[in-house]
């Protein structure tokens, strides 16, 4: 049982809970995920991690509620409990020698890319942040990403914050500006990071993207979130999460996205029904 | 004078027709009068080629005899002497490979059913208090990992011993393959895993789920910052093999791990009561032929598919599969297209799977396993209309472990290299065991190895 110490709404659809689970604080690094389930009938659900705190044994999770799993968690208290909790899995991001780079979010991805972002400016390179959303109702980590980025750009779909645009336009502005970027961090949901790597090669600049498959174990047991890059089958939870962004097929990913749309669908109306949420 | 009839005495099962809508055991077991009758048939061989054939070397003979006398609580003591978990044992050992192939009955007509009588005397125990004499602590700690057949073996005689030991599970719940693997109807969880696992409990092994080794924490820090004197590895083959053809990383195709993982540790079949979904589509392929291959075909006619077929390159005769295994997928109608091999998985425009290309193969000369090698016949490629694929084509061992422990020595193909006498391996203090060195194999052979090791443990931090 790992107990729930913090819990914080970030947006209306997007929570925060800061989770005791000394094992996974002690040891996880930016770009890897934990495995939770919320409780003895619930499923196994991959979530990044967004942030740690090692002297405190508490490991910090922001998720997005869209399906039955995260509703329940979303349901929960601090002080409360969830059932099973365990990581640090898959491979840390690979940030050694990076002088400058352009991290950029995609409206829950944001949340996953912050790690990233404090791990290179605390390694003394230049971060440019990018995050998009919707609408300005929905920026979340504003106040954070300016902590861990020389600039932070936000932007939105419909212009609601004074910046109207894609975070690939933003990017390309950047770009076309002068700025050298020696590495390029995508996260967030697949047609973004598809669009971003897309960019970044016409431009010749390493990007990273961060692939979130339906898995079970992840311990590379199932299978489950196999990936195609370039041409290789790899599995997301001991290979990535990260991978080359020039080299993922975002089509079959999207594709093996739709897997279990159907009974995730059915599950939420349950969950409704129930009034779990 | 013994009984002469040359068959078996009928074991009770469920129905076919009935068993394959549900996930309740399959055989329902002996009563006392069947297992006598059956125990009869023993002839009670002085050389006893039986027990020759056990891994662990059960004393078969002399159990048998004592559920002819009526004794069942010693038949259970006297399997227990050499062998951890006979209920387990009973229900999935491949008898006819071990000790039933070496018995006299076999040569005239059927050999004795041991597997059926040993689970019968462990059957007989499980609701009772069993005996389990435990020296005192020693205060030294073990570390074992992972909570298989051979962790579960190992923790419990070192737990005897004396030794406080920790098991270390990646999962959320302990039993390894023998809960995520091995379904329902041939291993129930509750009844059986779970009454071996409290054991362990009640002998004082402490069980921490939500551990991966090798990531969570590795075994240097196990032995350097958590004073642990020894480390035992029983991390299994968890891998997945994929045949490499085109079309495998299709919406509807599955390895048989991640199949049956849905199933057993999650309960997919029972959504959406449970929140794990699994896709069963009408017609479903499972490609193998190994007990993988049949839990996974029977799995999916219980959730309702209407076809479904197992696809093997070679023939009847070698499949790797228990005999069982093969005798009740056939009665539930399971359909056998043996000789054919898999080329490609083909699908719809929107990427969901809609068929299998196969050819058909023929035999030809004996390979280095000694089995006959499976040739393509050219021009008899056709497509299997299904909408599941099912590849249960054999597992490797996980190398989590093995990538995050210095000096650790493994073979090329992922095993870890032990001294098959002790279990020992390249690093002092860590031994290891079950199918992380042997790769998949048998859960007796499993259990072997953990109790070797727990005897290899002991001596070592003996003499420490």
């Amino acid at each position: 049982m790992y107990k729930i110490i913090k819990k914080k709404v970030l947006n209306p659809q997007i929570k925060m809970l800061e989770v005791e689970a000394p094992y996974v604080a002690r040891k996880v690094q930016a770009g890897q995920f934990i495995i939770l389930r919320v409780n003895e009938n619930g499923e196994r659900i991959p979530l990044t991690v967004a942030d740690y705190n090692r002297e405190k044994g508490t490991v910090t999770i922001i998720f997005q509620e869209i399906g039955k799993t995260t509703m329940l968690l979303g349901s929960l208290n601090e002080g409360e409990y969830i059932l099973d909790f365990a990581g640090p899995l898959g491979c840390a991001t690979e940030l050694d020698g990076v002088k400058k780079a352009a991290v950029i979010g995609g409206g829950l991805g944001t949340a996953i890319a912050y790690p990233s972002a404090k791990a290179l400016f605390n390694n003394g390179a230049e971060v440019d942040l990018i995050a998009g959303f919707r609408n300005k109702d929905m920026i979340i980590l504003e106040d954070e990403l300016s902590e861990v980025a020389h600039n932070v750009y936000i932007t939105t779909d419909d212009g609601s914050n004074g910046r109207k645009g894609f975070v690939t336009d933003m990017l390309k502005e950047l770009i076309d500006a002068g700025n050298k970027y020696d590495l390029v961090i995508a996260i967030g949901p697949i047609p973004m990071m598809k669009f971003v790597s897309k960019l970044t090669k016409e431009y010749g600049i390493k990007t990273i993207v961060s692939m979130n498959p339906v898995m079970i174990d992840g311990t590379g047991m199932c299978g489950g979130c196999r990936v195609t890059v370039g041409g290789e089958t790899k599995f997301a939870c001991v290979d990535g999460p990260d991978f080359d962004g020039h080299l993922v097929d975002f089509d079959e990913a999207m594709r093996r996205q739709q897997m279990y749309k159907e009974q995730e669908r059915k599950s939420c109306e349950n969950c409704r029904l129930r009034g779990a949420n | 004078m013994p009984d002469m009839s040359p068959k078996k005495v009928v074991i009770p099962e469920q129905e076919p027709t009935v068993r394959n809508k549900n996930f309740k055991e399959v055989s329902l077991g002996y009563t006392l009068e069947m297992a006598q009758k059956e125990a009869d048939r023993c002839l009670n061989c002085k050389n006893s080629p039986c027990t020759k054939g056990c891994p662990v070397n059960v004393q078969i003979p002399d159990f048998i005899r004592l559920i002819k006398d009526g004794d069942i609580e010693g038949a259970y003591y006297k399997i227990s002497e050499t062998s951890s978990l006979p209920a387990i044992c009973g229900r999935v050992c491949p008898q006819e490979n071990q000790c039933e192939k070496n018995c006299v009955r076999g040569i005239k007509g059927e050999p004795v059913g041991i597997g059926r009588l040993e689970r019968f005397a462990a059957d007989y125990m499980l609701n009772k208090p069993v005996k389990q004499e435990k020296a005192e602590s020693n205060g030294k700690k073990v570390a074992v990992v992972g909570s298989g057949p051979s962790s579960l073996a190992c923790a419990g005689d070192l737990a005897k011993m004396g030794y406080e030991v920790t098991m270390f599970e990646a999962l959320n719940k302990a039993g390894g393959v023998l809960v995520y693997g091995i379904p329902e109807f041939r291993l129930p969880k509750k009844e059986i895993v779970e009454v071996e696992i409290n054991k362990l409990k009640e002998l004082g092994v402490k069980i921490e789920l939500n551990v991966i080794v090798g990531k969570s924490i590795n075994i240097d820090e196990l032995m350097n910052e958590e004073g642990f004197s020894a480390v035992f590895i029983g991390s299994g083959a968890g891998l997945p093999k994929f045949m490499g053809i085109p079309g495998e990383s299709l919406n509807g195709v599955y390895s048989a791990n991640e199949f049956l993982t849905r199933i057993n540790l999650m309960n997919a079949y029972k959504w959406p009561e449970c929140d794990t979904p699994i896709n069963v589509g009408k017609n479903v392929a499972v490609v193998g032929g190994g007990n993988v291959a049949m839990d996974a075909a029977r799995s999916a006619k219980r959730l309702g598919a209407e076809n479904v077929y197992i696809v093997y390159r070679r023939s009847q005769e070698e499949l790797p599969a228990r005999k069982e295994e093969v005798h009740h997928a056939k009665e539930e109608e399971i359909e056998f297209k043996m000789l054919t091999n898999p080329l490609e998985i083909t699908g719809t425009e929107d990427g969901w799977v809609n068929g299998i290309k196969c050819v058909e193969m023929e035999l030809g000369e004996p390979d280095a396993s000694g089995r006959r090698r499976p040739v393509e016949k050219a021009g008899s490629e056709y497509i299997i209309d299904v909408d599941t694929v099912i590849m249960a084509i054999g597992q490797s061992p996980n190398p989590l472990i093995k990538n995050t422990t210095k000096g650790l020595e493994t073979h090329p193909w992922g095993g870890i290299v032990v001294d098959e006498k002790t279990g020992k391996t390249s690093i002092d203090g860590v031994y290891a065991g079950g199918d992380a060195v042997t790769g998949a194999a048998t859960v007796i052979l499993a259990m072997g190895a953990g109790k070797t090791a727990a005897k290899s443990i002991d001596e070592y931090l003996k003499n420490k």
